[in-house]
C-alpha cells in the first residue's frame, strides 16, 4: 500500500489529460477532531503540546479507521515551541503507531498556525504531491520552556569554550544573583515590544468599543457554546481525553465554557491590561489554554476511491499582513476580501462566518471594519465595504472566548466546527478567519455539498 | 578441517585463534555429543600448538551463542551411573578448556544458557553484545536439574555466592547490562565491535590485567561480611535454604541440591565441589520431578509449533483487536494485546471512566517496566498509544477480532454478538471470554456462527500463562488458527478445547473445589484444607482460591456444571449461605479469610464463617487424605474430558491443568500423574472413596477400561 502511495511523483506522460482533470479535484476535509480545550494548568497540567498532538492524531486515525500506511504527510504546528523537539509533526509520527515512512514537517504562523498547516497540506494535495495527509496544531500553556537569563545563557556557552580555571572564574564572576533566576516565555511581541492585550486595548480605545459591548459579545459566545455542547453538537468532533497516568477523571468537554453565563457576572471584573481606563477583562478575552486539533485531508478523488464521505471541501484561502504597531489584530479584515475574491464570492453569499475571538474588542473591531466603506477605502484601496456581517450567521456556536485558544489548535477547531454546522444545515459555504501576532491574518472558505 | 565440521579454526596474524562453531541445519547451537567430542579434540589440538597466543570462541549463528545442552542426551541415560558420567565428561572437557595456557575468551551474541554459559564460564574472559537477543542464565532448575557442567562451582567464584544463588535457584536469565554489573561478563559492546572487544580482552589477559572489586562499595562490603568468612557464609546458606524450602514445600529437590553443591565447593574446594555436583546432577536426572518438568517443557515446545487445528487452514493477520468491557479481564486482555502482541487495541466501555481505568491498568504494568529501565519513556508512551478507547463502536469497523469481556449474562452476550456483527466487518472474529456459558449458546445469536469462538483467559491476564480456546462444532478452522496465533503473540500457551459446560479447566477445577467444600462441611478447618493442598504442590489452597476468584463467581458456575453433568458436580449446600451473608471473597473483603489488616504473615481465617455455616471445625483427617480426595476428583474428571474429546490429547490436558490451575508441575499434570500412580491404583482409590463417601467418586469408564488393559495415557 505504501509503495503505491509513496511512489507517486513520477507520473507517466501518457497520463497528462488526467492531470488537467485533477485541477478540478478539490481538497477534501475527510474528518476533524480535537481534544477538549482546558484552562492553563488544569486537566493537561504537565502534558506538553506534543503529547496533546499525538493524542488527537492517534484518535483521529482510529476513529476515521484510516490505514496509517495511506498517510503520506503530517503537517503540524505549535506556537510555544518546545526547544527539545521543534518538529512536532515528525514527533507525532514517531510517537504513535503511525507508519514510520510518513513524512512530517512543522509550521508556525502564531494564532493562525493550523490555518497554515491545513493550507500547506492542501497545497501539496493540489499539486498532486501527496493525496492523503493530516494537518493540525497543538499548544500547551501549562508546559512551557522556562529559560535562563540572557547573561547566564551567554556565560554558559562561554564556559564550554573556556579552558583554564582562571578563564572560567572570570566568566562566572560577572554573573549576579538575579541572572540566575529562571525566565518565563516573553509575552511581548519581539519586534514591537507590545503585548497582545495592549494591542487589543488600543483597538478598543481608538474605535470607542465599550466595555458593555465587549461583555455582551463574551456572554453571547459562552451562551452559544454552552447551547452547542448541551445539544450534543460537539460530541462527534471532540474526543474524550485520558491523560497519563490515567487516574484523573477523563475530560469529555472543554472546561472553559460557562454553562451558566450571566451578563451581570462580566461586569464585576476589573480591567486586565489597562487598570485605569481599560475595557478589556479576563472574561472578555480568550483565556490561556491547552489543547490540540487535527483534520484528515485528501484529494476528493482519493477520498471517494477509499469510500469516505468527506465532511466538506476547501474552496479558497488567503493570508494577509498588516501593520504591527497599532491595529495589529485586524487580520480578518485584510484576509477575508482576498479569500472571497479567490472564491469569486461576496460576503453575503456566505452561510456562516466563524471569526476567531482573541478578544471581544478585536472581534468587534473587525466586525465594524467589515461593514465600513471608509475602512475599505483607506486600508484595502477598494470603493466598497467588505460587507455587513449578519450576526445570525456569526459565530453561531460561540467562539474562542468560550472555547479557549490553544494557539496552534484554534484554526483546525474552527474549520471542523464550521463544516459540521454547515452539514447540520444541509450544506453551504462558510468563512473561517483569524488574526495573528505580527499583524497577520488568515481566512479560509469551506463548503459542504 | 573439513567443511562439515561444527568447529572452524582460523589462526589470525596477531597469533589469536578464532574458533567458530555452528551446528549446521539447526536453528540454535546446543551441546550435543558430537559438539562435545569435536570440542575436546580441538582443545587437545590447540593445546599442542605453540604459535597460538590466545583463543576466541564465537558462534557462527548470529544472535545465538549456545542455547544449552541437548535434553535428549539426558533421556539417553538409563542408569544413575550413566547420568553421572555425562556430568563428569563435561567437567573433564571444561577443565581442559580452563587449563589452556593461553587466554581464552568467549565472544557472546544471543542466548548463552545452561551448558552454553558453563562453556563460557570455563573460558578466561567473556565479552557480549548489547543485543536484545543476548541473555545469559542457568535455567536448569526450571527443569528440575542443576548445572552439571561445573556451573555450581565456577559461577559463585566469578560473581559471588549470593548473586550466583539468585541466578541458579530461580533459573532467571540476565541481560547484558546486568551481566556486566555482576561481573559475569567483562565488557558489553555493539555487535559490530564484538571481535575487537574479544581481542582486547585476550591481550589484557595476556598482560595479567585483573578486575578488582573494592570492598568500599556496598556490594564489596556485603561480600566481605557474608561471603568471605565462614560465619557469614553459614548465615547466607541458612537463609537461602529457609527461603527455598518455603517455596518448594519440599516438593522440588533441585534447589536444595544446588545449594549443597555451592556450599561444598566453597568450603571444601573445587574437587569436592565437582564430585558432589556430578552426583547430585545424576540423582536429579533420574528423579521423577525432573522427568515431569522436562515433559512439560517438551509439551509447551510442541504447543508453540501447534496450529491448534487438524486441517491446513491458515491464520489471518490480526492488526487491530477490539475489546468490549474495561473490567479486570478486559483491561488485562487489552494490555497483553497491545504490549505483548503489539496490536492496535480499541476498547469499548459503557463510560469514559471505565476506559480510563483500563488505560491505567496497562499504564501501571508498563510504567513498572519503565522504572526498571527495561524500556524507554518514548517506548512506554508509544505502547500506550496503541491502546485507545471509545464509548461507542467508532474505530471498531476495521477490527480483525473483537474479544468481549462483559458480564456473564447470556442476553448481554447475545447483544454483543449482534452489535459486533452490525458494527464490524463481515470477517471480524467474535471471541467471548466467558468462563461458564457454552459458546454454542452464545453463537445462537450470530449470523456468522462460524466466526464465534471462546477465548478463556485467566486472571490476572498478564500473569497467567494459559489461554483456553474454545471451538464449537460450527467454528471455522481459520478462526481457531487465528486465535491460537494471537494467543501465542500475547505470550500465552494456548490449548484448543471443544465446547461444553465449564470447557476443560473449570470443569476439572469444580469437582476439586466442591470436594474441599464437602470436607469443610464435614468439619475440617479452612486452614487445614488449604495447607494440605499447598503442601501437595498447588500454589494456593482451594479455599483461598475460592476467596480470590470470588464466591459469587463460583456459585454461578457450579449450577451450570451440575445442570450439565448431574449429581457428581453438585456443589455443597454451604456455598449458598455465604452469598446470603454477603461474602463474595477478597473483592469485597469478606470471605473465608480476614482482609484489610495490614499485618504481615499468613492471612487469618474469619472464624465467624464456621458459625454461619453451622460447622464445628474440629474434625481431623490426614493432610494426605485431604489432598487425595480433592485431586482424585480432578483426575477422574480430566479422564472424562479426554474420553469425551473436550481436550485434543493428554498433553493439552496436562498443560491446561498446570498453567491454568497450578496443578503441581513436578507431577507433570493430571495425566502424567495418573500414569505415575498407575491407572489401576487410581481406580482402586476412587472406588475406595466411592464406597465411603458416595457416587461422585465412581471412576469413569475410561479409567476402568484402561486399568483392565493396563494401559497408560503416555507411552
Amino acid at each position: 500500500m505504501s509503495a503505491e502511495s509513496t511512489a507517486k511523483p513520477n507520473k507517466a506522460p501518457a497520463k497528462k489529460p488526467a492531470a488537467r482533470k485533477a485541477k478540478q479535484d478539490r481538497v477534501a476535509i475527510v474528518s476533524g477532531l480535537r481534544t477538549p480545550f482546558a484552562k492553563q494548568s488544569s486537566h493537561y497540567r504537565g502534558i506538553n503540546a506534543i503529547e496533546l498532538g499525538k493524542m488527537v492524531v492517534n484518535e483521529l486515525i482510529t476513529k476515521t479507521e484510516l490505514d496509517p500506511m495511506l498517510i503520506e504527510r503530517v503537517v503540524f504546528g505549535q506556537v510555544v515551541i518546545l526547544p527539545e523537539a521543534p518538529n512536532i509533526a515528525r514527533e507525532i509520527v514517531l510517537g504513535t503507531p503511525m507508519n514510520v515512512r510518513t513524512d512530517g514537517y512543522s509550521v508556525s504562523r502564531a494564532c493562525a498556525t493550523s490555518f497554515q498547516s491545513i493550507a500547506s497540506l492542501a497545497e501539496s494535495i493540489m499539486l498532486g504531491d501527496v493525496s492523503v495527509g493530516i494537518a493540525g496544531g497543538a499548544d500547551s500553556s501549562s508546559v512551557v520552556p522556562i529559560g535562563v537569563s540572557k547573561k547566564l545563557s551567554l556565560a554558559l556557552v562561554d564556559l564550554q569554550k573556556a579552558k583554564t580555571f582562571g578563564q572560567k572564574m572570570s566568566i562566572l564572576k560577572n554573573l549576579r544573583p538575579k541572572d540566575l533566576l529562571p525566565v518565563p516565555p516573553a509575552i511581548k511581541e519581539y519586534s514591537t515590544g507590545l503585548s497582545m492585550g495592549q494591542n487589543a486595548e488600543q483597538m478598543a480605545r481608538d474605535r470607542g468599543i465599550t466595555r458593555e459591548e465587549q461583555d455582551a459579545l463574551a456572554h453571547r459566545s459562552h451562551t452559544l457554546a454552552a447551547q452547542a455542547w448541551e445539544a450534543g453538537k460537539l460530541d462527534d468532533e471532540v474526543m474524550t481525553a485520558h491523560v497519563l497516568p490515567y487516574t484523573k477523571e477523563p475530560l469529555s468537554r472543554d472546561n472553559i465554557v460557562r454553562f451558566n453565563s450571566s451578563l451581570e457576572g462580566y461586569a464585576k471584573l476589573r480591567p486586565a491590561f489597562d487598570r485605569k481606563y481599560g475595557t478589556l477583562t479576563a472574561a472578555n478575552s480568550t483565556p490561556l489554554s491547552d489543547g490540540a486539533a487535527a483534520v484528515v485531508l485528501m484529494s476528493e478523488s482519493k477520498a471517494k476511491a477509499l469510500g469516505y464521505e468527506p465532511l466538506g471541501y476547501i474552496k479558497s484561502y488567503a493570508f494577509s499582513a498588516n501593520q504591527a504597531d497599532h491595529d495589529m489584530l485586524m487580520g480578518p479584515s485584510y484576509s477575508t476580501p482576498l479569500a472571497l475574491k479567490k472564491a469569486k464570492m461576496k460576503l453575503k453569499d456566505l452561510d456562516l462566518i466563524d471569526m476567531h475571538e482573541a478578544f471581544a474588542a478585536q472581534a468587534l473591531s473587525n466586525v465594524q471594519a467589515f461593514g465600513s466603506t471608509q475602512w475599505a477605502k483607506e486600508n484595502l484601496g477598494q470603493r466598497t465595504k467588505i460587507g455587513d456581517i449578519d450576526m445570525d450567521k456569526f459565530n453561531v456556536n460561540g467562539g474562542s472566548i468560550a472555547y479557549g485558544h490553544p494557539f496552534a489548535a484554534t484554526g483546525a477547531r474552527m474549520i471542523t466546527q464550521t463544516l459540521n454546522e454547515l452539514k447540520r444545515r444541509g450544506g453551504g459555504v462558510g468563512l473561517t478567519t483569524a488574526c495573528a501576532a505580527g499583524g497577520l491574518g488568515a481566512a479560509m472558505i469551506v463548503e459542504v455539498d | 578441517m573439513a567443511k562439515d565440521n561444527i568447529f572452524q579454526f582460523e589462526l589470525q596474524d596477531d597469533g589469536i585463534a578464532l574458533i567458530t562453531f555452528d551446528l549446521i541445519g539447526e536453528a540454535q547451537n546446543v551441546l550435543k555429543q558430537e559438539f562435545i567430542d569435536e570440542a575436546e579434540n580441538l582443545i587437545d589440538e590447540v593445546a599442542s600448538q605453540k604459535d597460538i597466543q590466545g583463543i576466541i570462541f564465537r558462534s557462527g549463528k548470529p544472535k545465538s551463542f549456545i542455547a544449552g545442552a541437548d535434553i535428549n542426551m539426558l533421556n539417553a541415560a538409563n542408569t544413575i551411573e550413566e547420568a553421572e558420567q555425562i556430568s563428569r565428561n563435561g567437567h573433564a572437557i571444561f577443565n581442559k578448556l580452563e587449563g589452556l595456557k593461553v587466554p581464552v575468551v568467549a565472544a557472546i551474541d544471543g542466548a548463552c544458557l545452561g551448558g552454553g554459559l558453563e562453556f563460557a564460564l570455563a573460558c578466561h574472559g567473556r565479552v557480549c553484545t548489547d543485543s536484545k537477543a543476548t541473555k545469559l542464565g542457568l535455567p536448569e532448575v526450571q527443569l528440575g536439574l542443576l548445572p552439571g557442567g561445573g556451573g555450581t562451582q565456577r559461577l559463585p567464584k566469578l560473581i559471588g555466592i549470593a548473586a550466583s544463588l539468585d541466578m541458579m535457584l530461580t533459573g532467571k536469565q540476565v541481560f547484558p547490562k546486568q551481566a556486566l554489573k555482576s561481573g559475569l561478563v567483562d565488557e558489553v559492546v555493539p555487535s559490530a565491535n564484538l571481535m575487537k572487544a574479544a581481542r582486547k580482552r585476550v591481550k589484557q589477559l595476556r598482560k595479567g590485567v585483573k578486575k578488582k572489586q573494592s570492598y568500599f562499595s556496598l556490594k564489596g562490603l556485603q561480600k566481605l561480611a557474608l561471603e568471605e568468612n565462614p560465619l557469614g557464609r553459614n548465615v547466607l546458606f541458612d537463609q537461602a535454604k529457609k527461603q527455598l524450602l518455603k517455596k518448594t514445600k519440599g516438593n522440588y529437590p533441585a534447589p536444595e541440591k544446588i545449594l549443597e553443591c555451592v556450599e561444598k565447593g566453597v568450603s571444601q574446594g573445587k574437587d569436592a565441589g565437582y564430585a558432589v555436583e556430578a552426583k547430585n546432577f545424576a540423582e536429579l536426572v533420574m528423579s521423577s520431578e525432573a522427568k515431569a518438568l522436562i515433559s512439560i517443557f517438551f509439551a509447551t515446545t510442541e504447543l508453540k509449533k501447534d496450529t491448534g487445528i487438524d486441517s491446513d487452514a491458515e491464520a489471518v493477520q490480526v492488526d487491530k483487536v477490539g475489546v468490549l468491557g474495561g473490567g479486570l479481564m478486559g483491561s488485562g486482555i487489552a494490555y497483553v494485546s497491545a504490549d505483548k502482541a503489539g496490536k492496535m487495541v480499541r476498547l469499548k466501555d459503557i463510560n469514559a471512566e471505565g476506559i480510563s481505568k483500563a488505560l491505567n491498568y496497562s499504564w501501571k504494568l508498563i510504567s513498572k517496566k519503565l522504572k526498571r529501565r527495561f524500556i524507554s519513556d518514548a517506548d512506554a508512551k508509544k505502547t500506550m498509544a496503541r491502546l485507545t478507547g471509545s464509548v461507542d463502536y467508532s474505530g471498531f469497523h476495521d477490527c480483525d477480532m473483537v474479544i468481549e469481556a462483559v458480564f456473564e449474562k447470556l442476553e448481554l452476550k447475545h447483544q454483543m454478538v449482534e452489535e459486533v456483527e452490525a458494527n464490524c466487518s463481515d470477517r471480524t472474529i467474535f471471541a467471548t471470554n466467558t468462563s461458564s456459558i457454552p459458546i454454542t449458546d452464545i453463537a445462537k445469536a450470530a449470523k456468522r456462527p462460524g466466526q464465534v469462538v471462546g477465548l478463556h483467559y485467566f486472571s490476572p491476564v498478564e500473569k497467567m500463562p494459559l489461554l483456553e480456546i474454545i471451538n464449537t462444532p460450527q467454528t471455522e478452522d481459520w478462526v481457531v488458527a487465528t486465535c491460537v496465533e494471537l494467543g501465542k503473540r500475547q505470550g500465552k500457551t494456548p490449548i484448543v478445547v471443544n465446547d461444553g459446560a465449564g470447557f476443560y479447566v473449570n470443569r476439572i477445577l469444580a469437582p476439586y473445589m466442591n470436594e474441599a467444600g464437602h470436607m469443610l462441611s464435614e468439619g475440617i478447618a479452612v486452614e487445614k484444607l488449604d495447607k494440605a493442598l499447598v503442601k501437595a504442590g498447588f500454589p494456593i489452597g482451594p479455599i483461598t482460591l475460592l476467596d480470590q476468584v470470588g464466591i459469587d463467581v463460583a456459585t454461578k458456575v457450579a449450577p451450570i456444571l451440575e445442570g450439565a453433568f448431574g449429581e457428581r458436580m453438585a456443589p455443597p449446600k454451604l456455598f449458598e449461605k455465604l452469598i446470603g451473608d454477603g461474602r463474595l471473597g477478597k473483592k469485597n473483603g469478606k470471605g473465608f479469610y480476614k482482609y484489610g489488616s495490614k499485618k504481615k504473615g499468613p492471612k487469618e481465617v474469619d472464624e465467624s464463617v464456621y458459625q454461619l455455616l453451622g460447622i464445628e471445625p474440629t474434625q481431623s483427617i490426614a493432610a494426605d487424605e485431604i489432598a487425595e480426595r480433592s485431586i482424585l476428583m480432578m483426575l477422574n474428571e480430566a479422564a472424562r474430558c479426554l474420553d469425551e474429546g473436550i481436550i485434543r490429547n493428554a498433553r493439552d490436558g496436562d498443560v491446561g491443568a498446570i498453567f491454568g490451575i497450578g496443578f503441581p508441575p513436578f507431577q507433570g499434570g493430571p495425566f502424567r500423574y495418573m500414569d505415575k500412580l498407575g491407572i489401576d491404583k487410581v481406580v482402586e482409590r476412587l472406588e475406595h472413596y466411592q464406597e465411603q463417601l458416595g457416587e461422585r467418586f465412581a471412576p469413569t469408564k475410561k479409567l476402568v477400561t484402561m486399568a483392565q488393559q493396563k494401559d497408560t495415557f503416555y507411552n
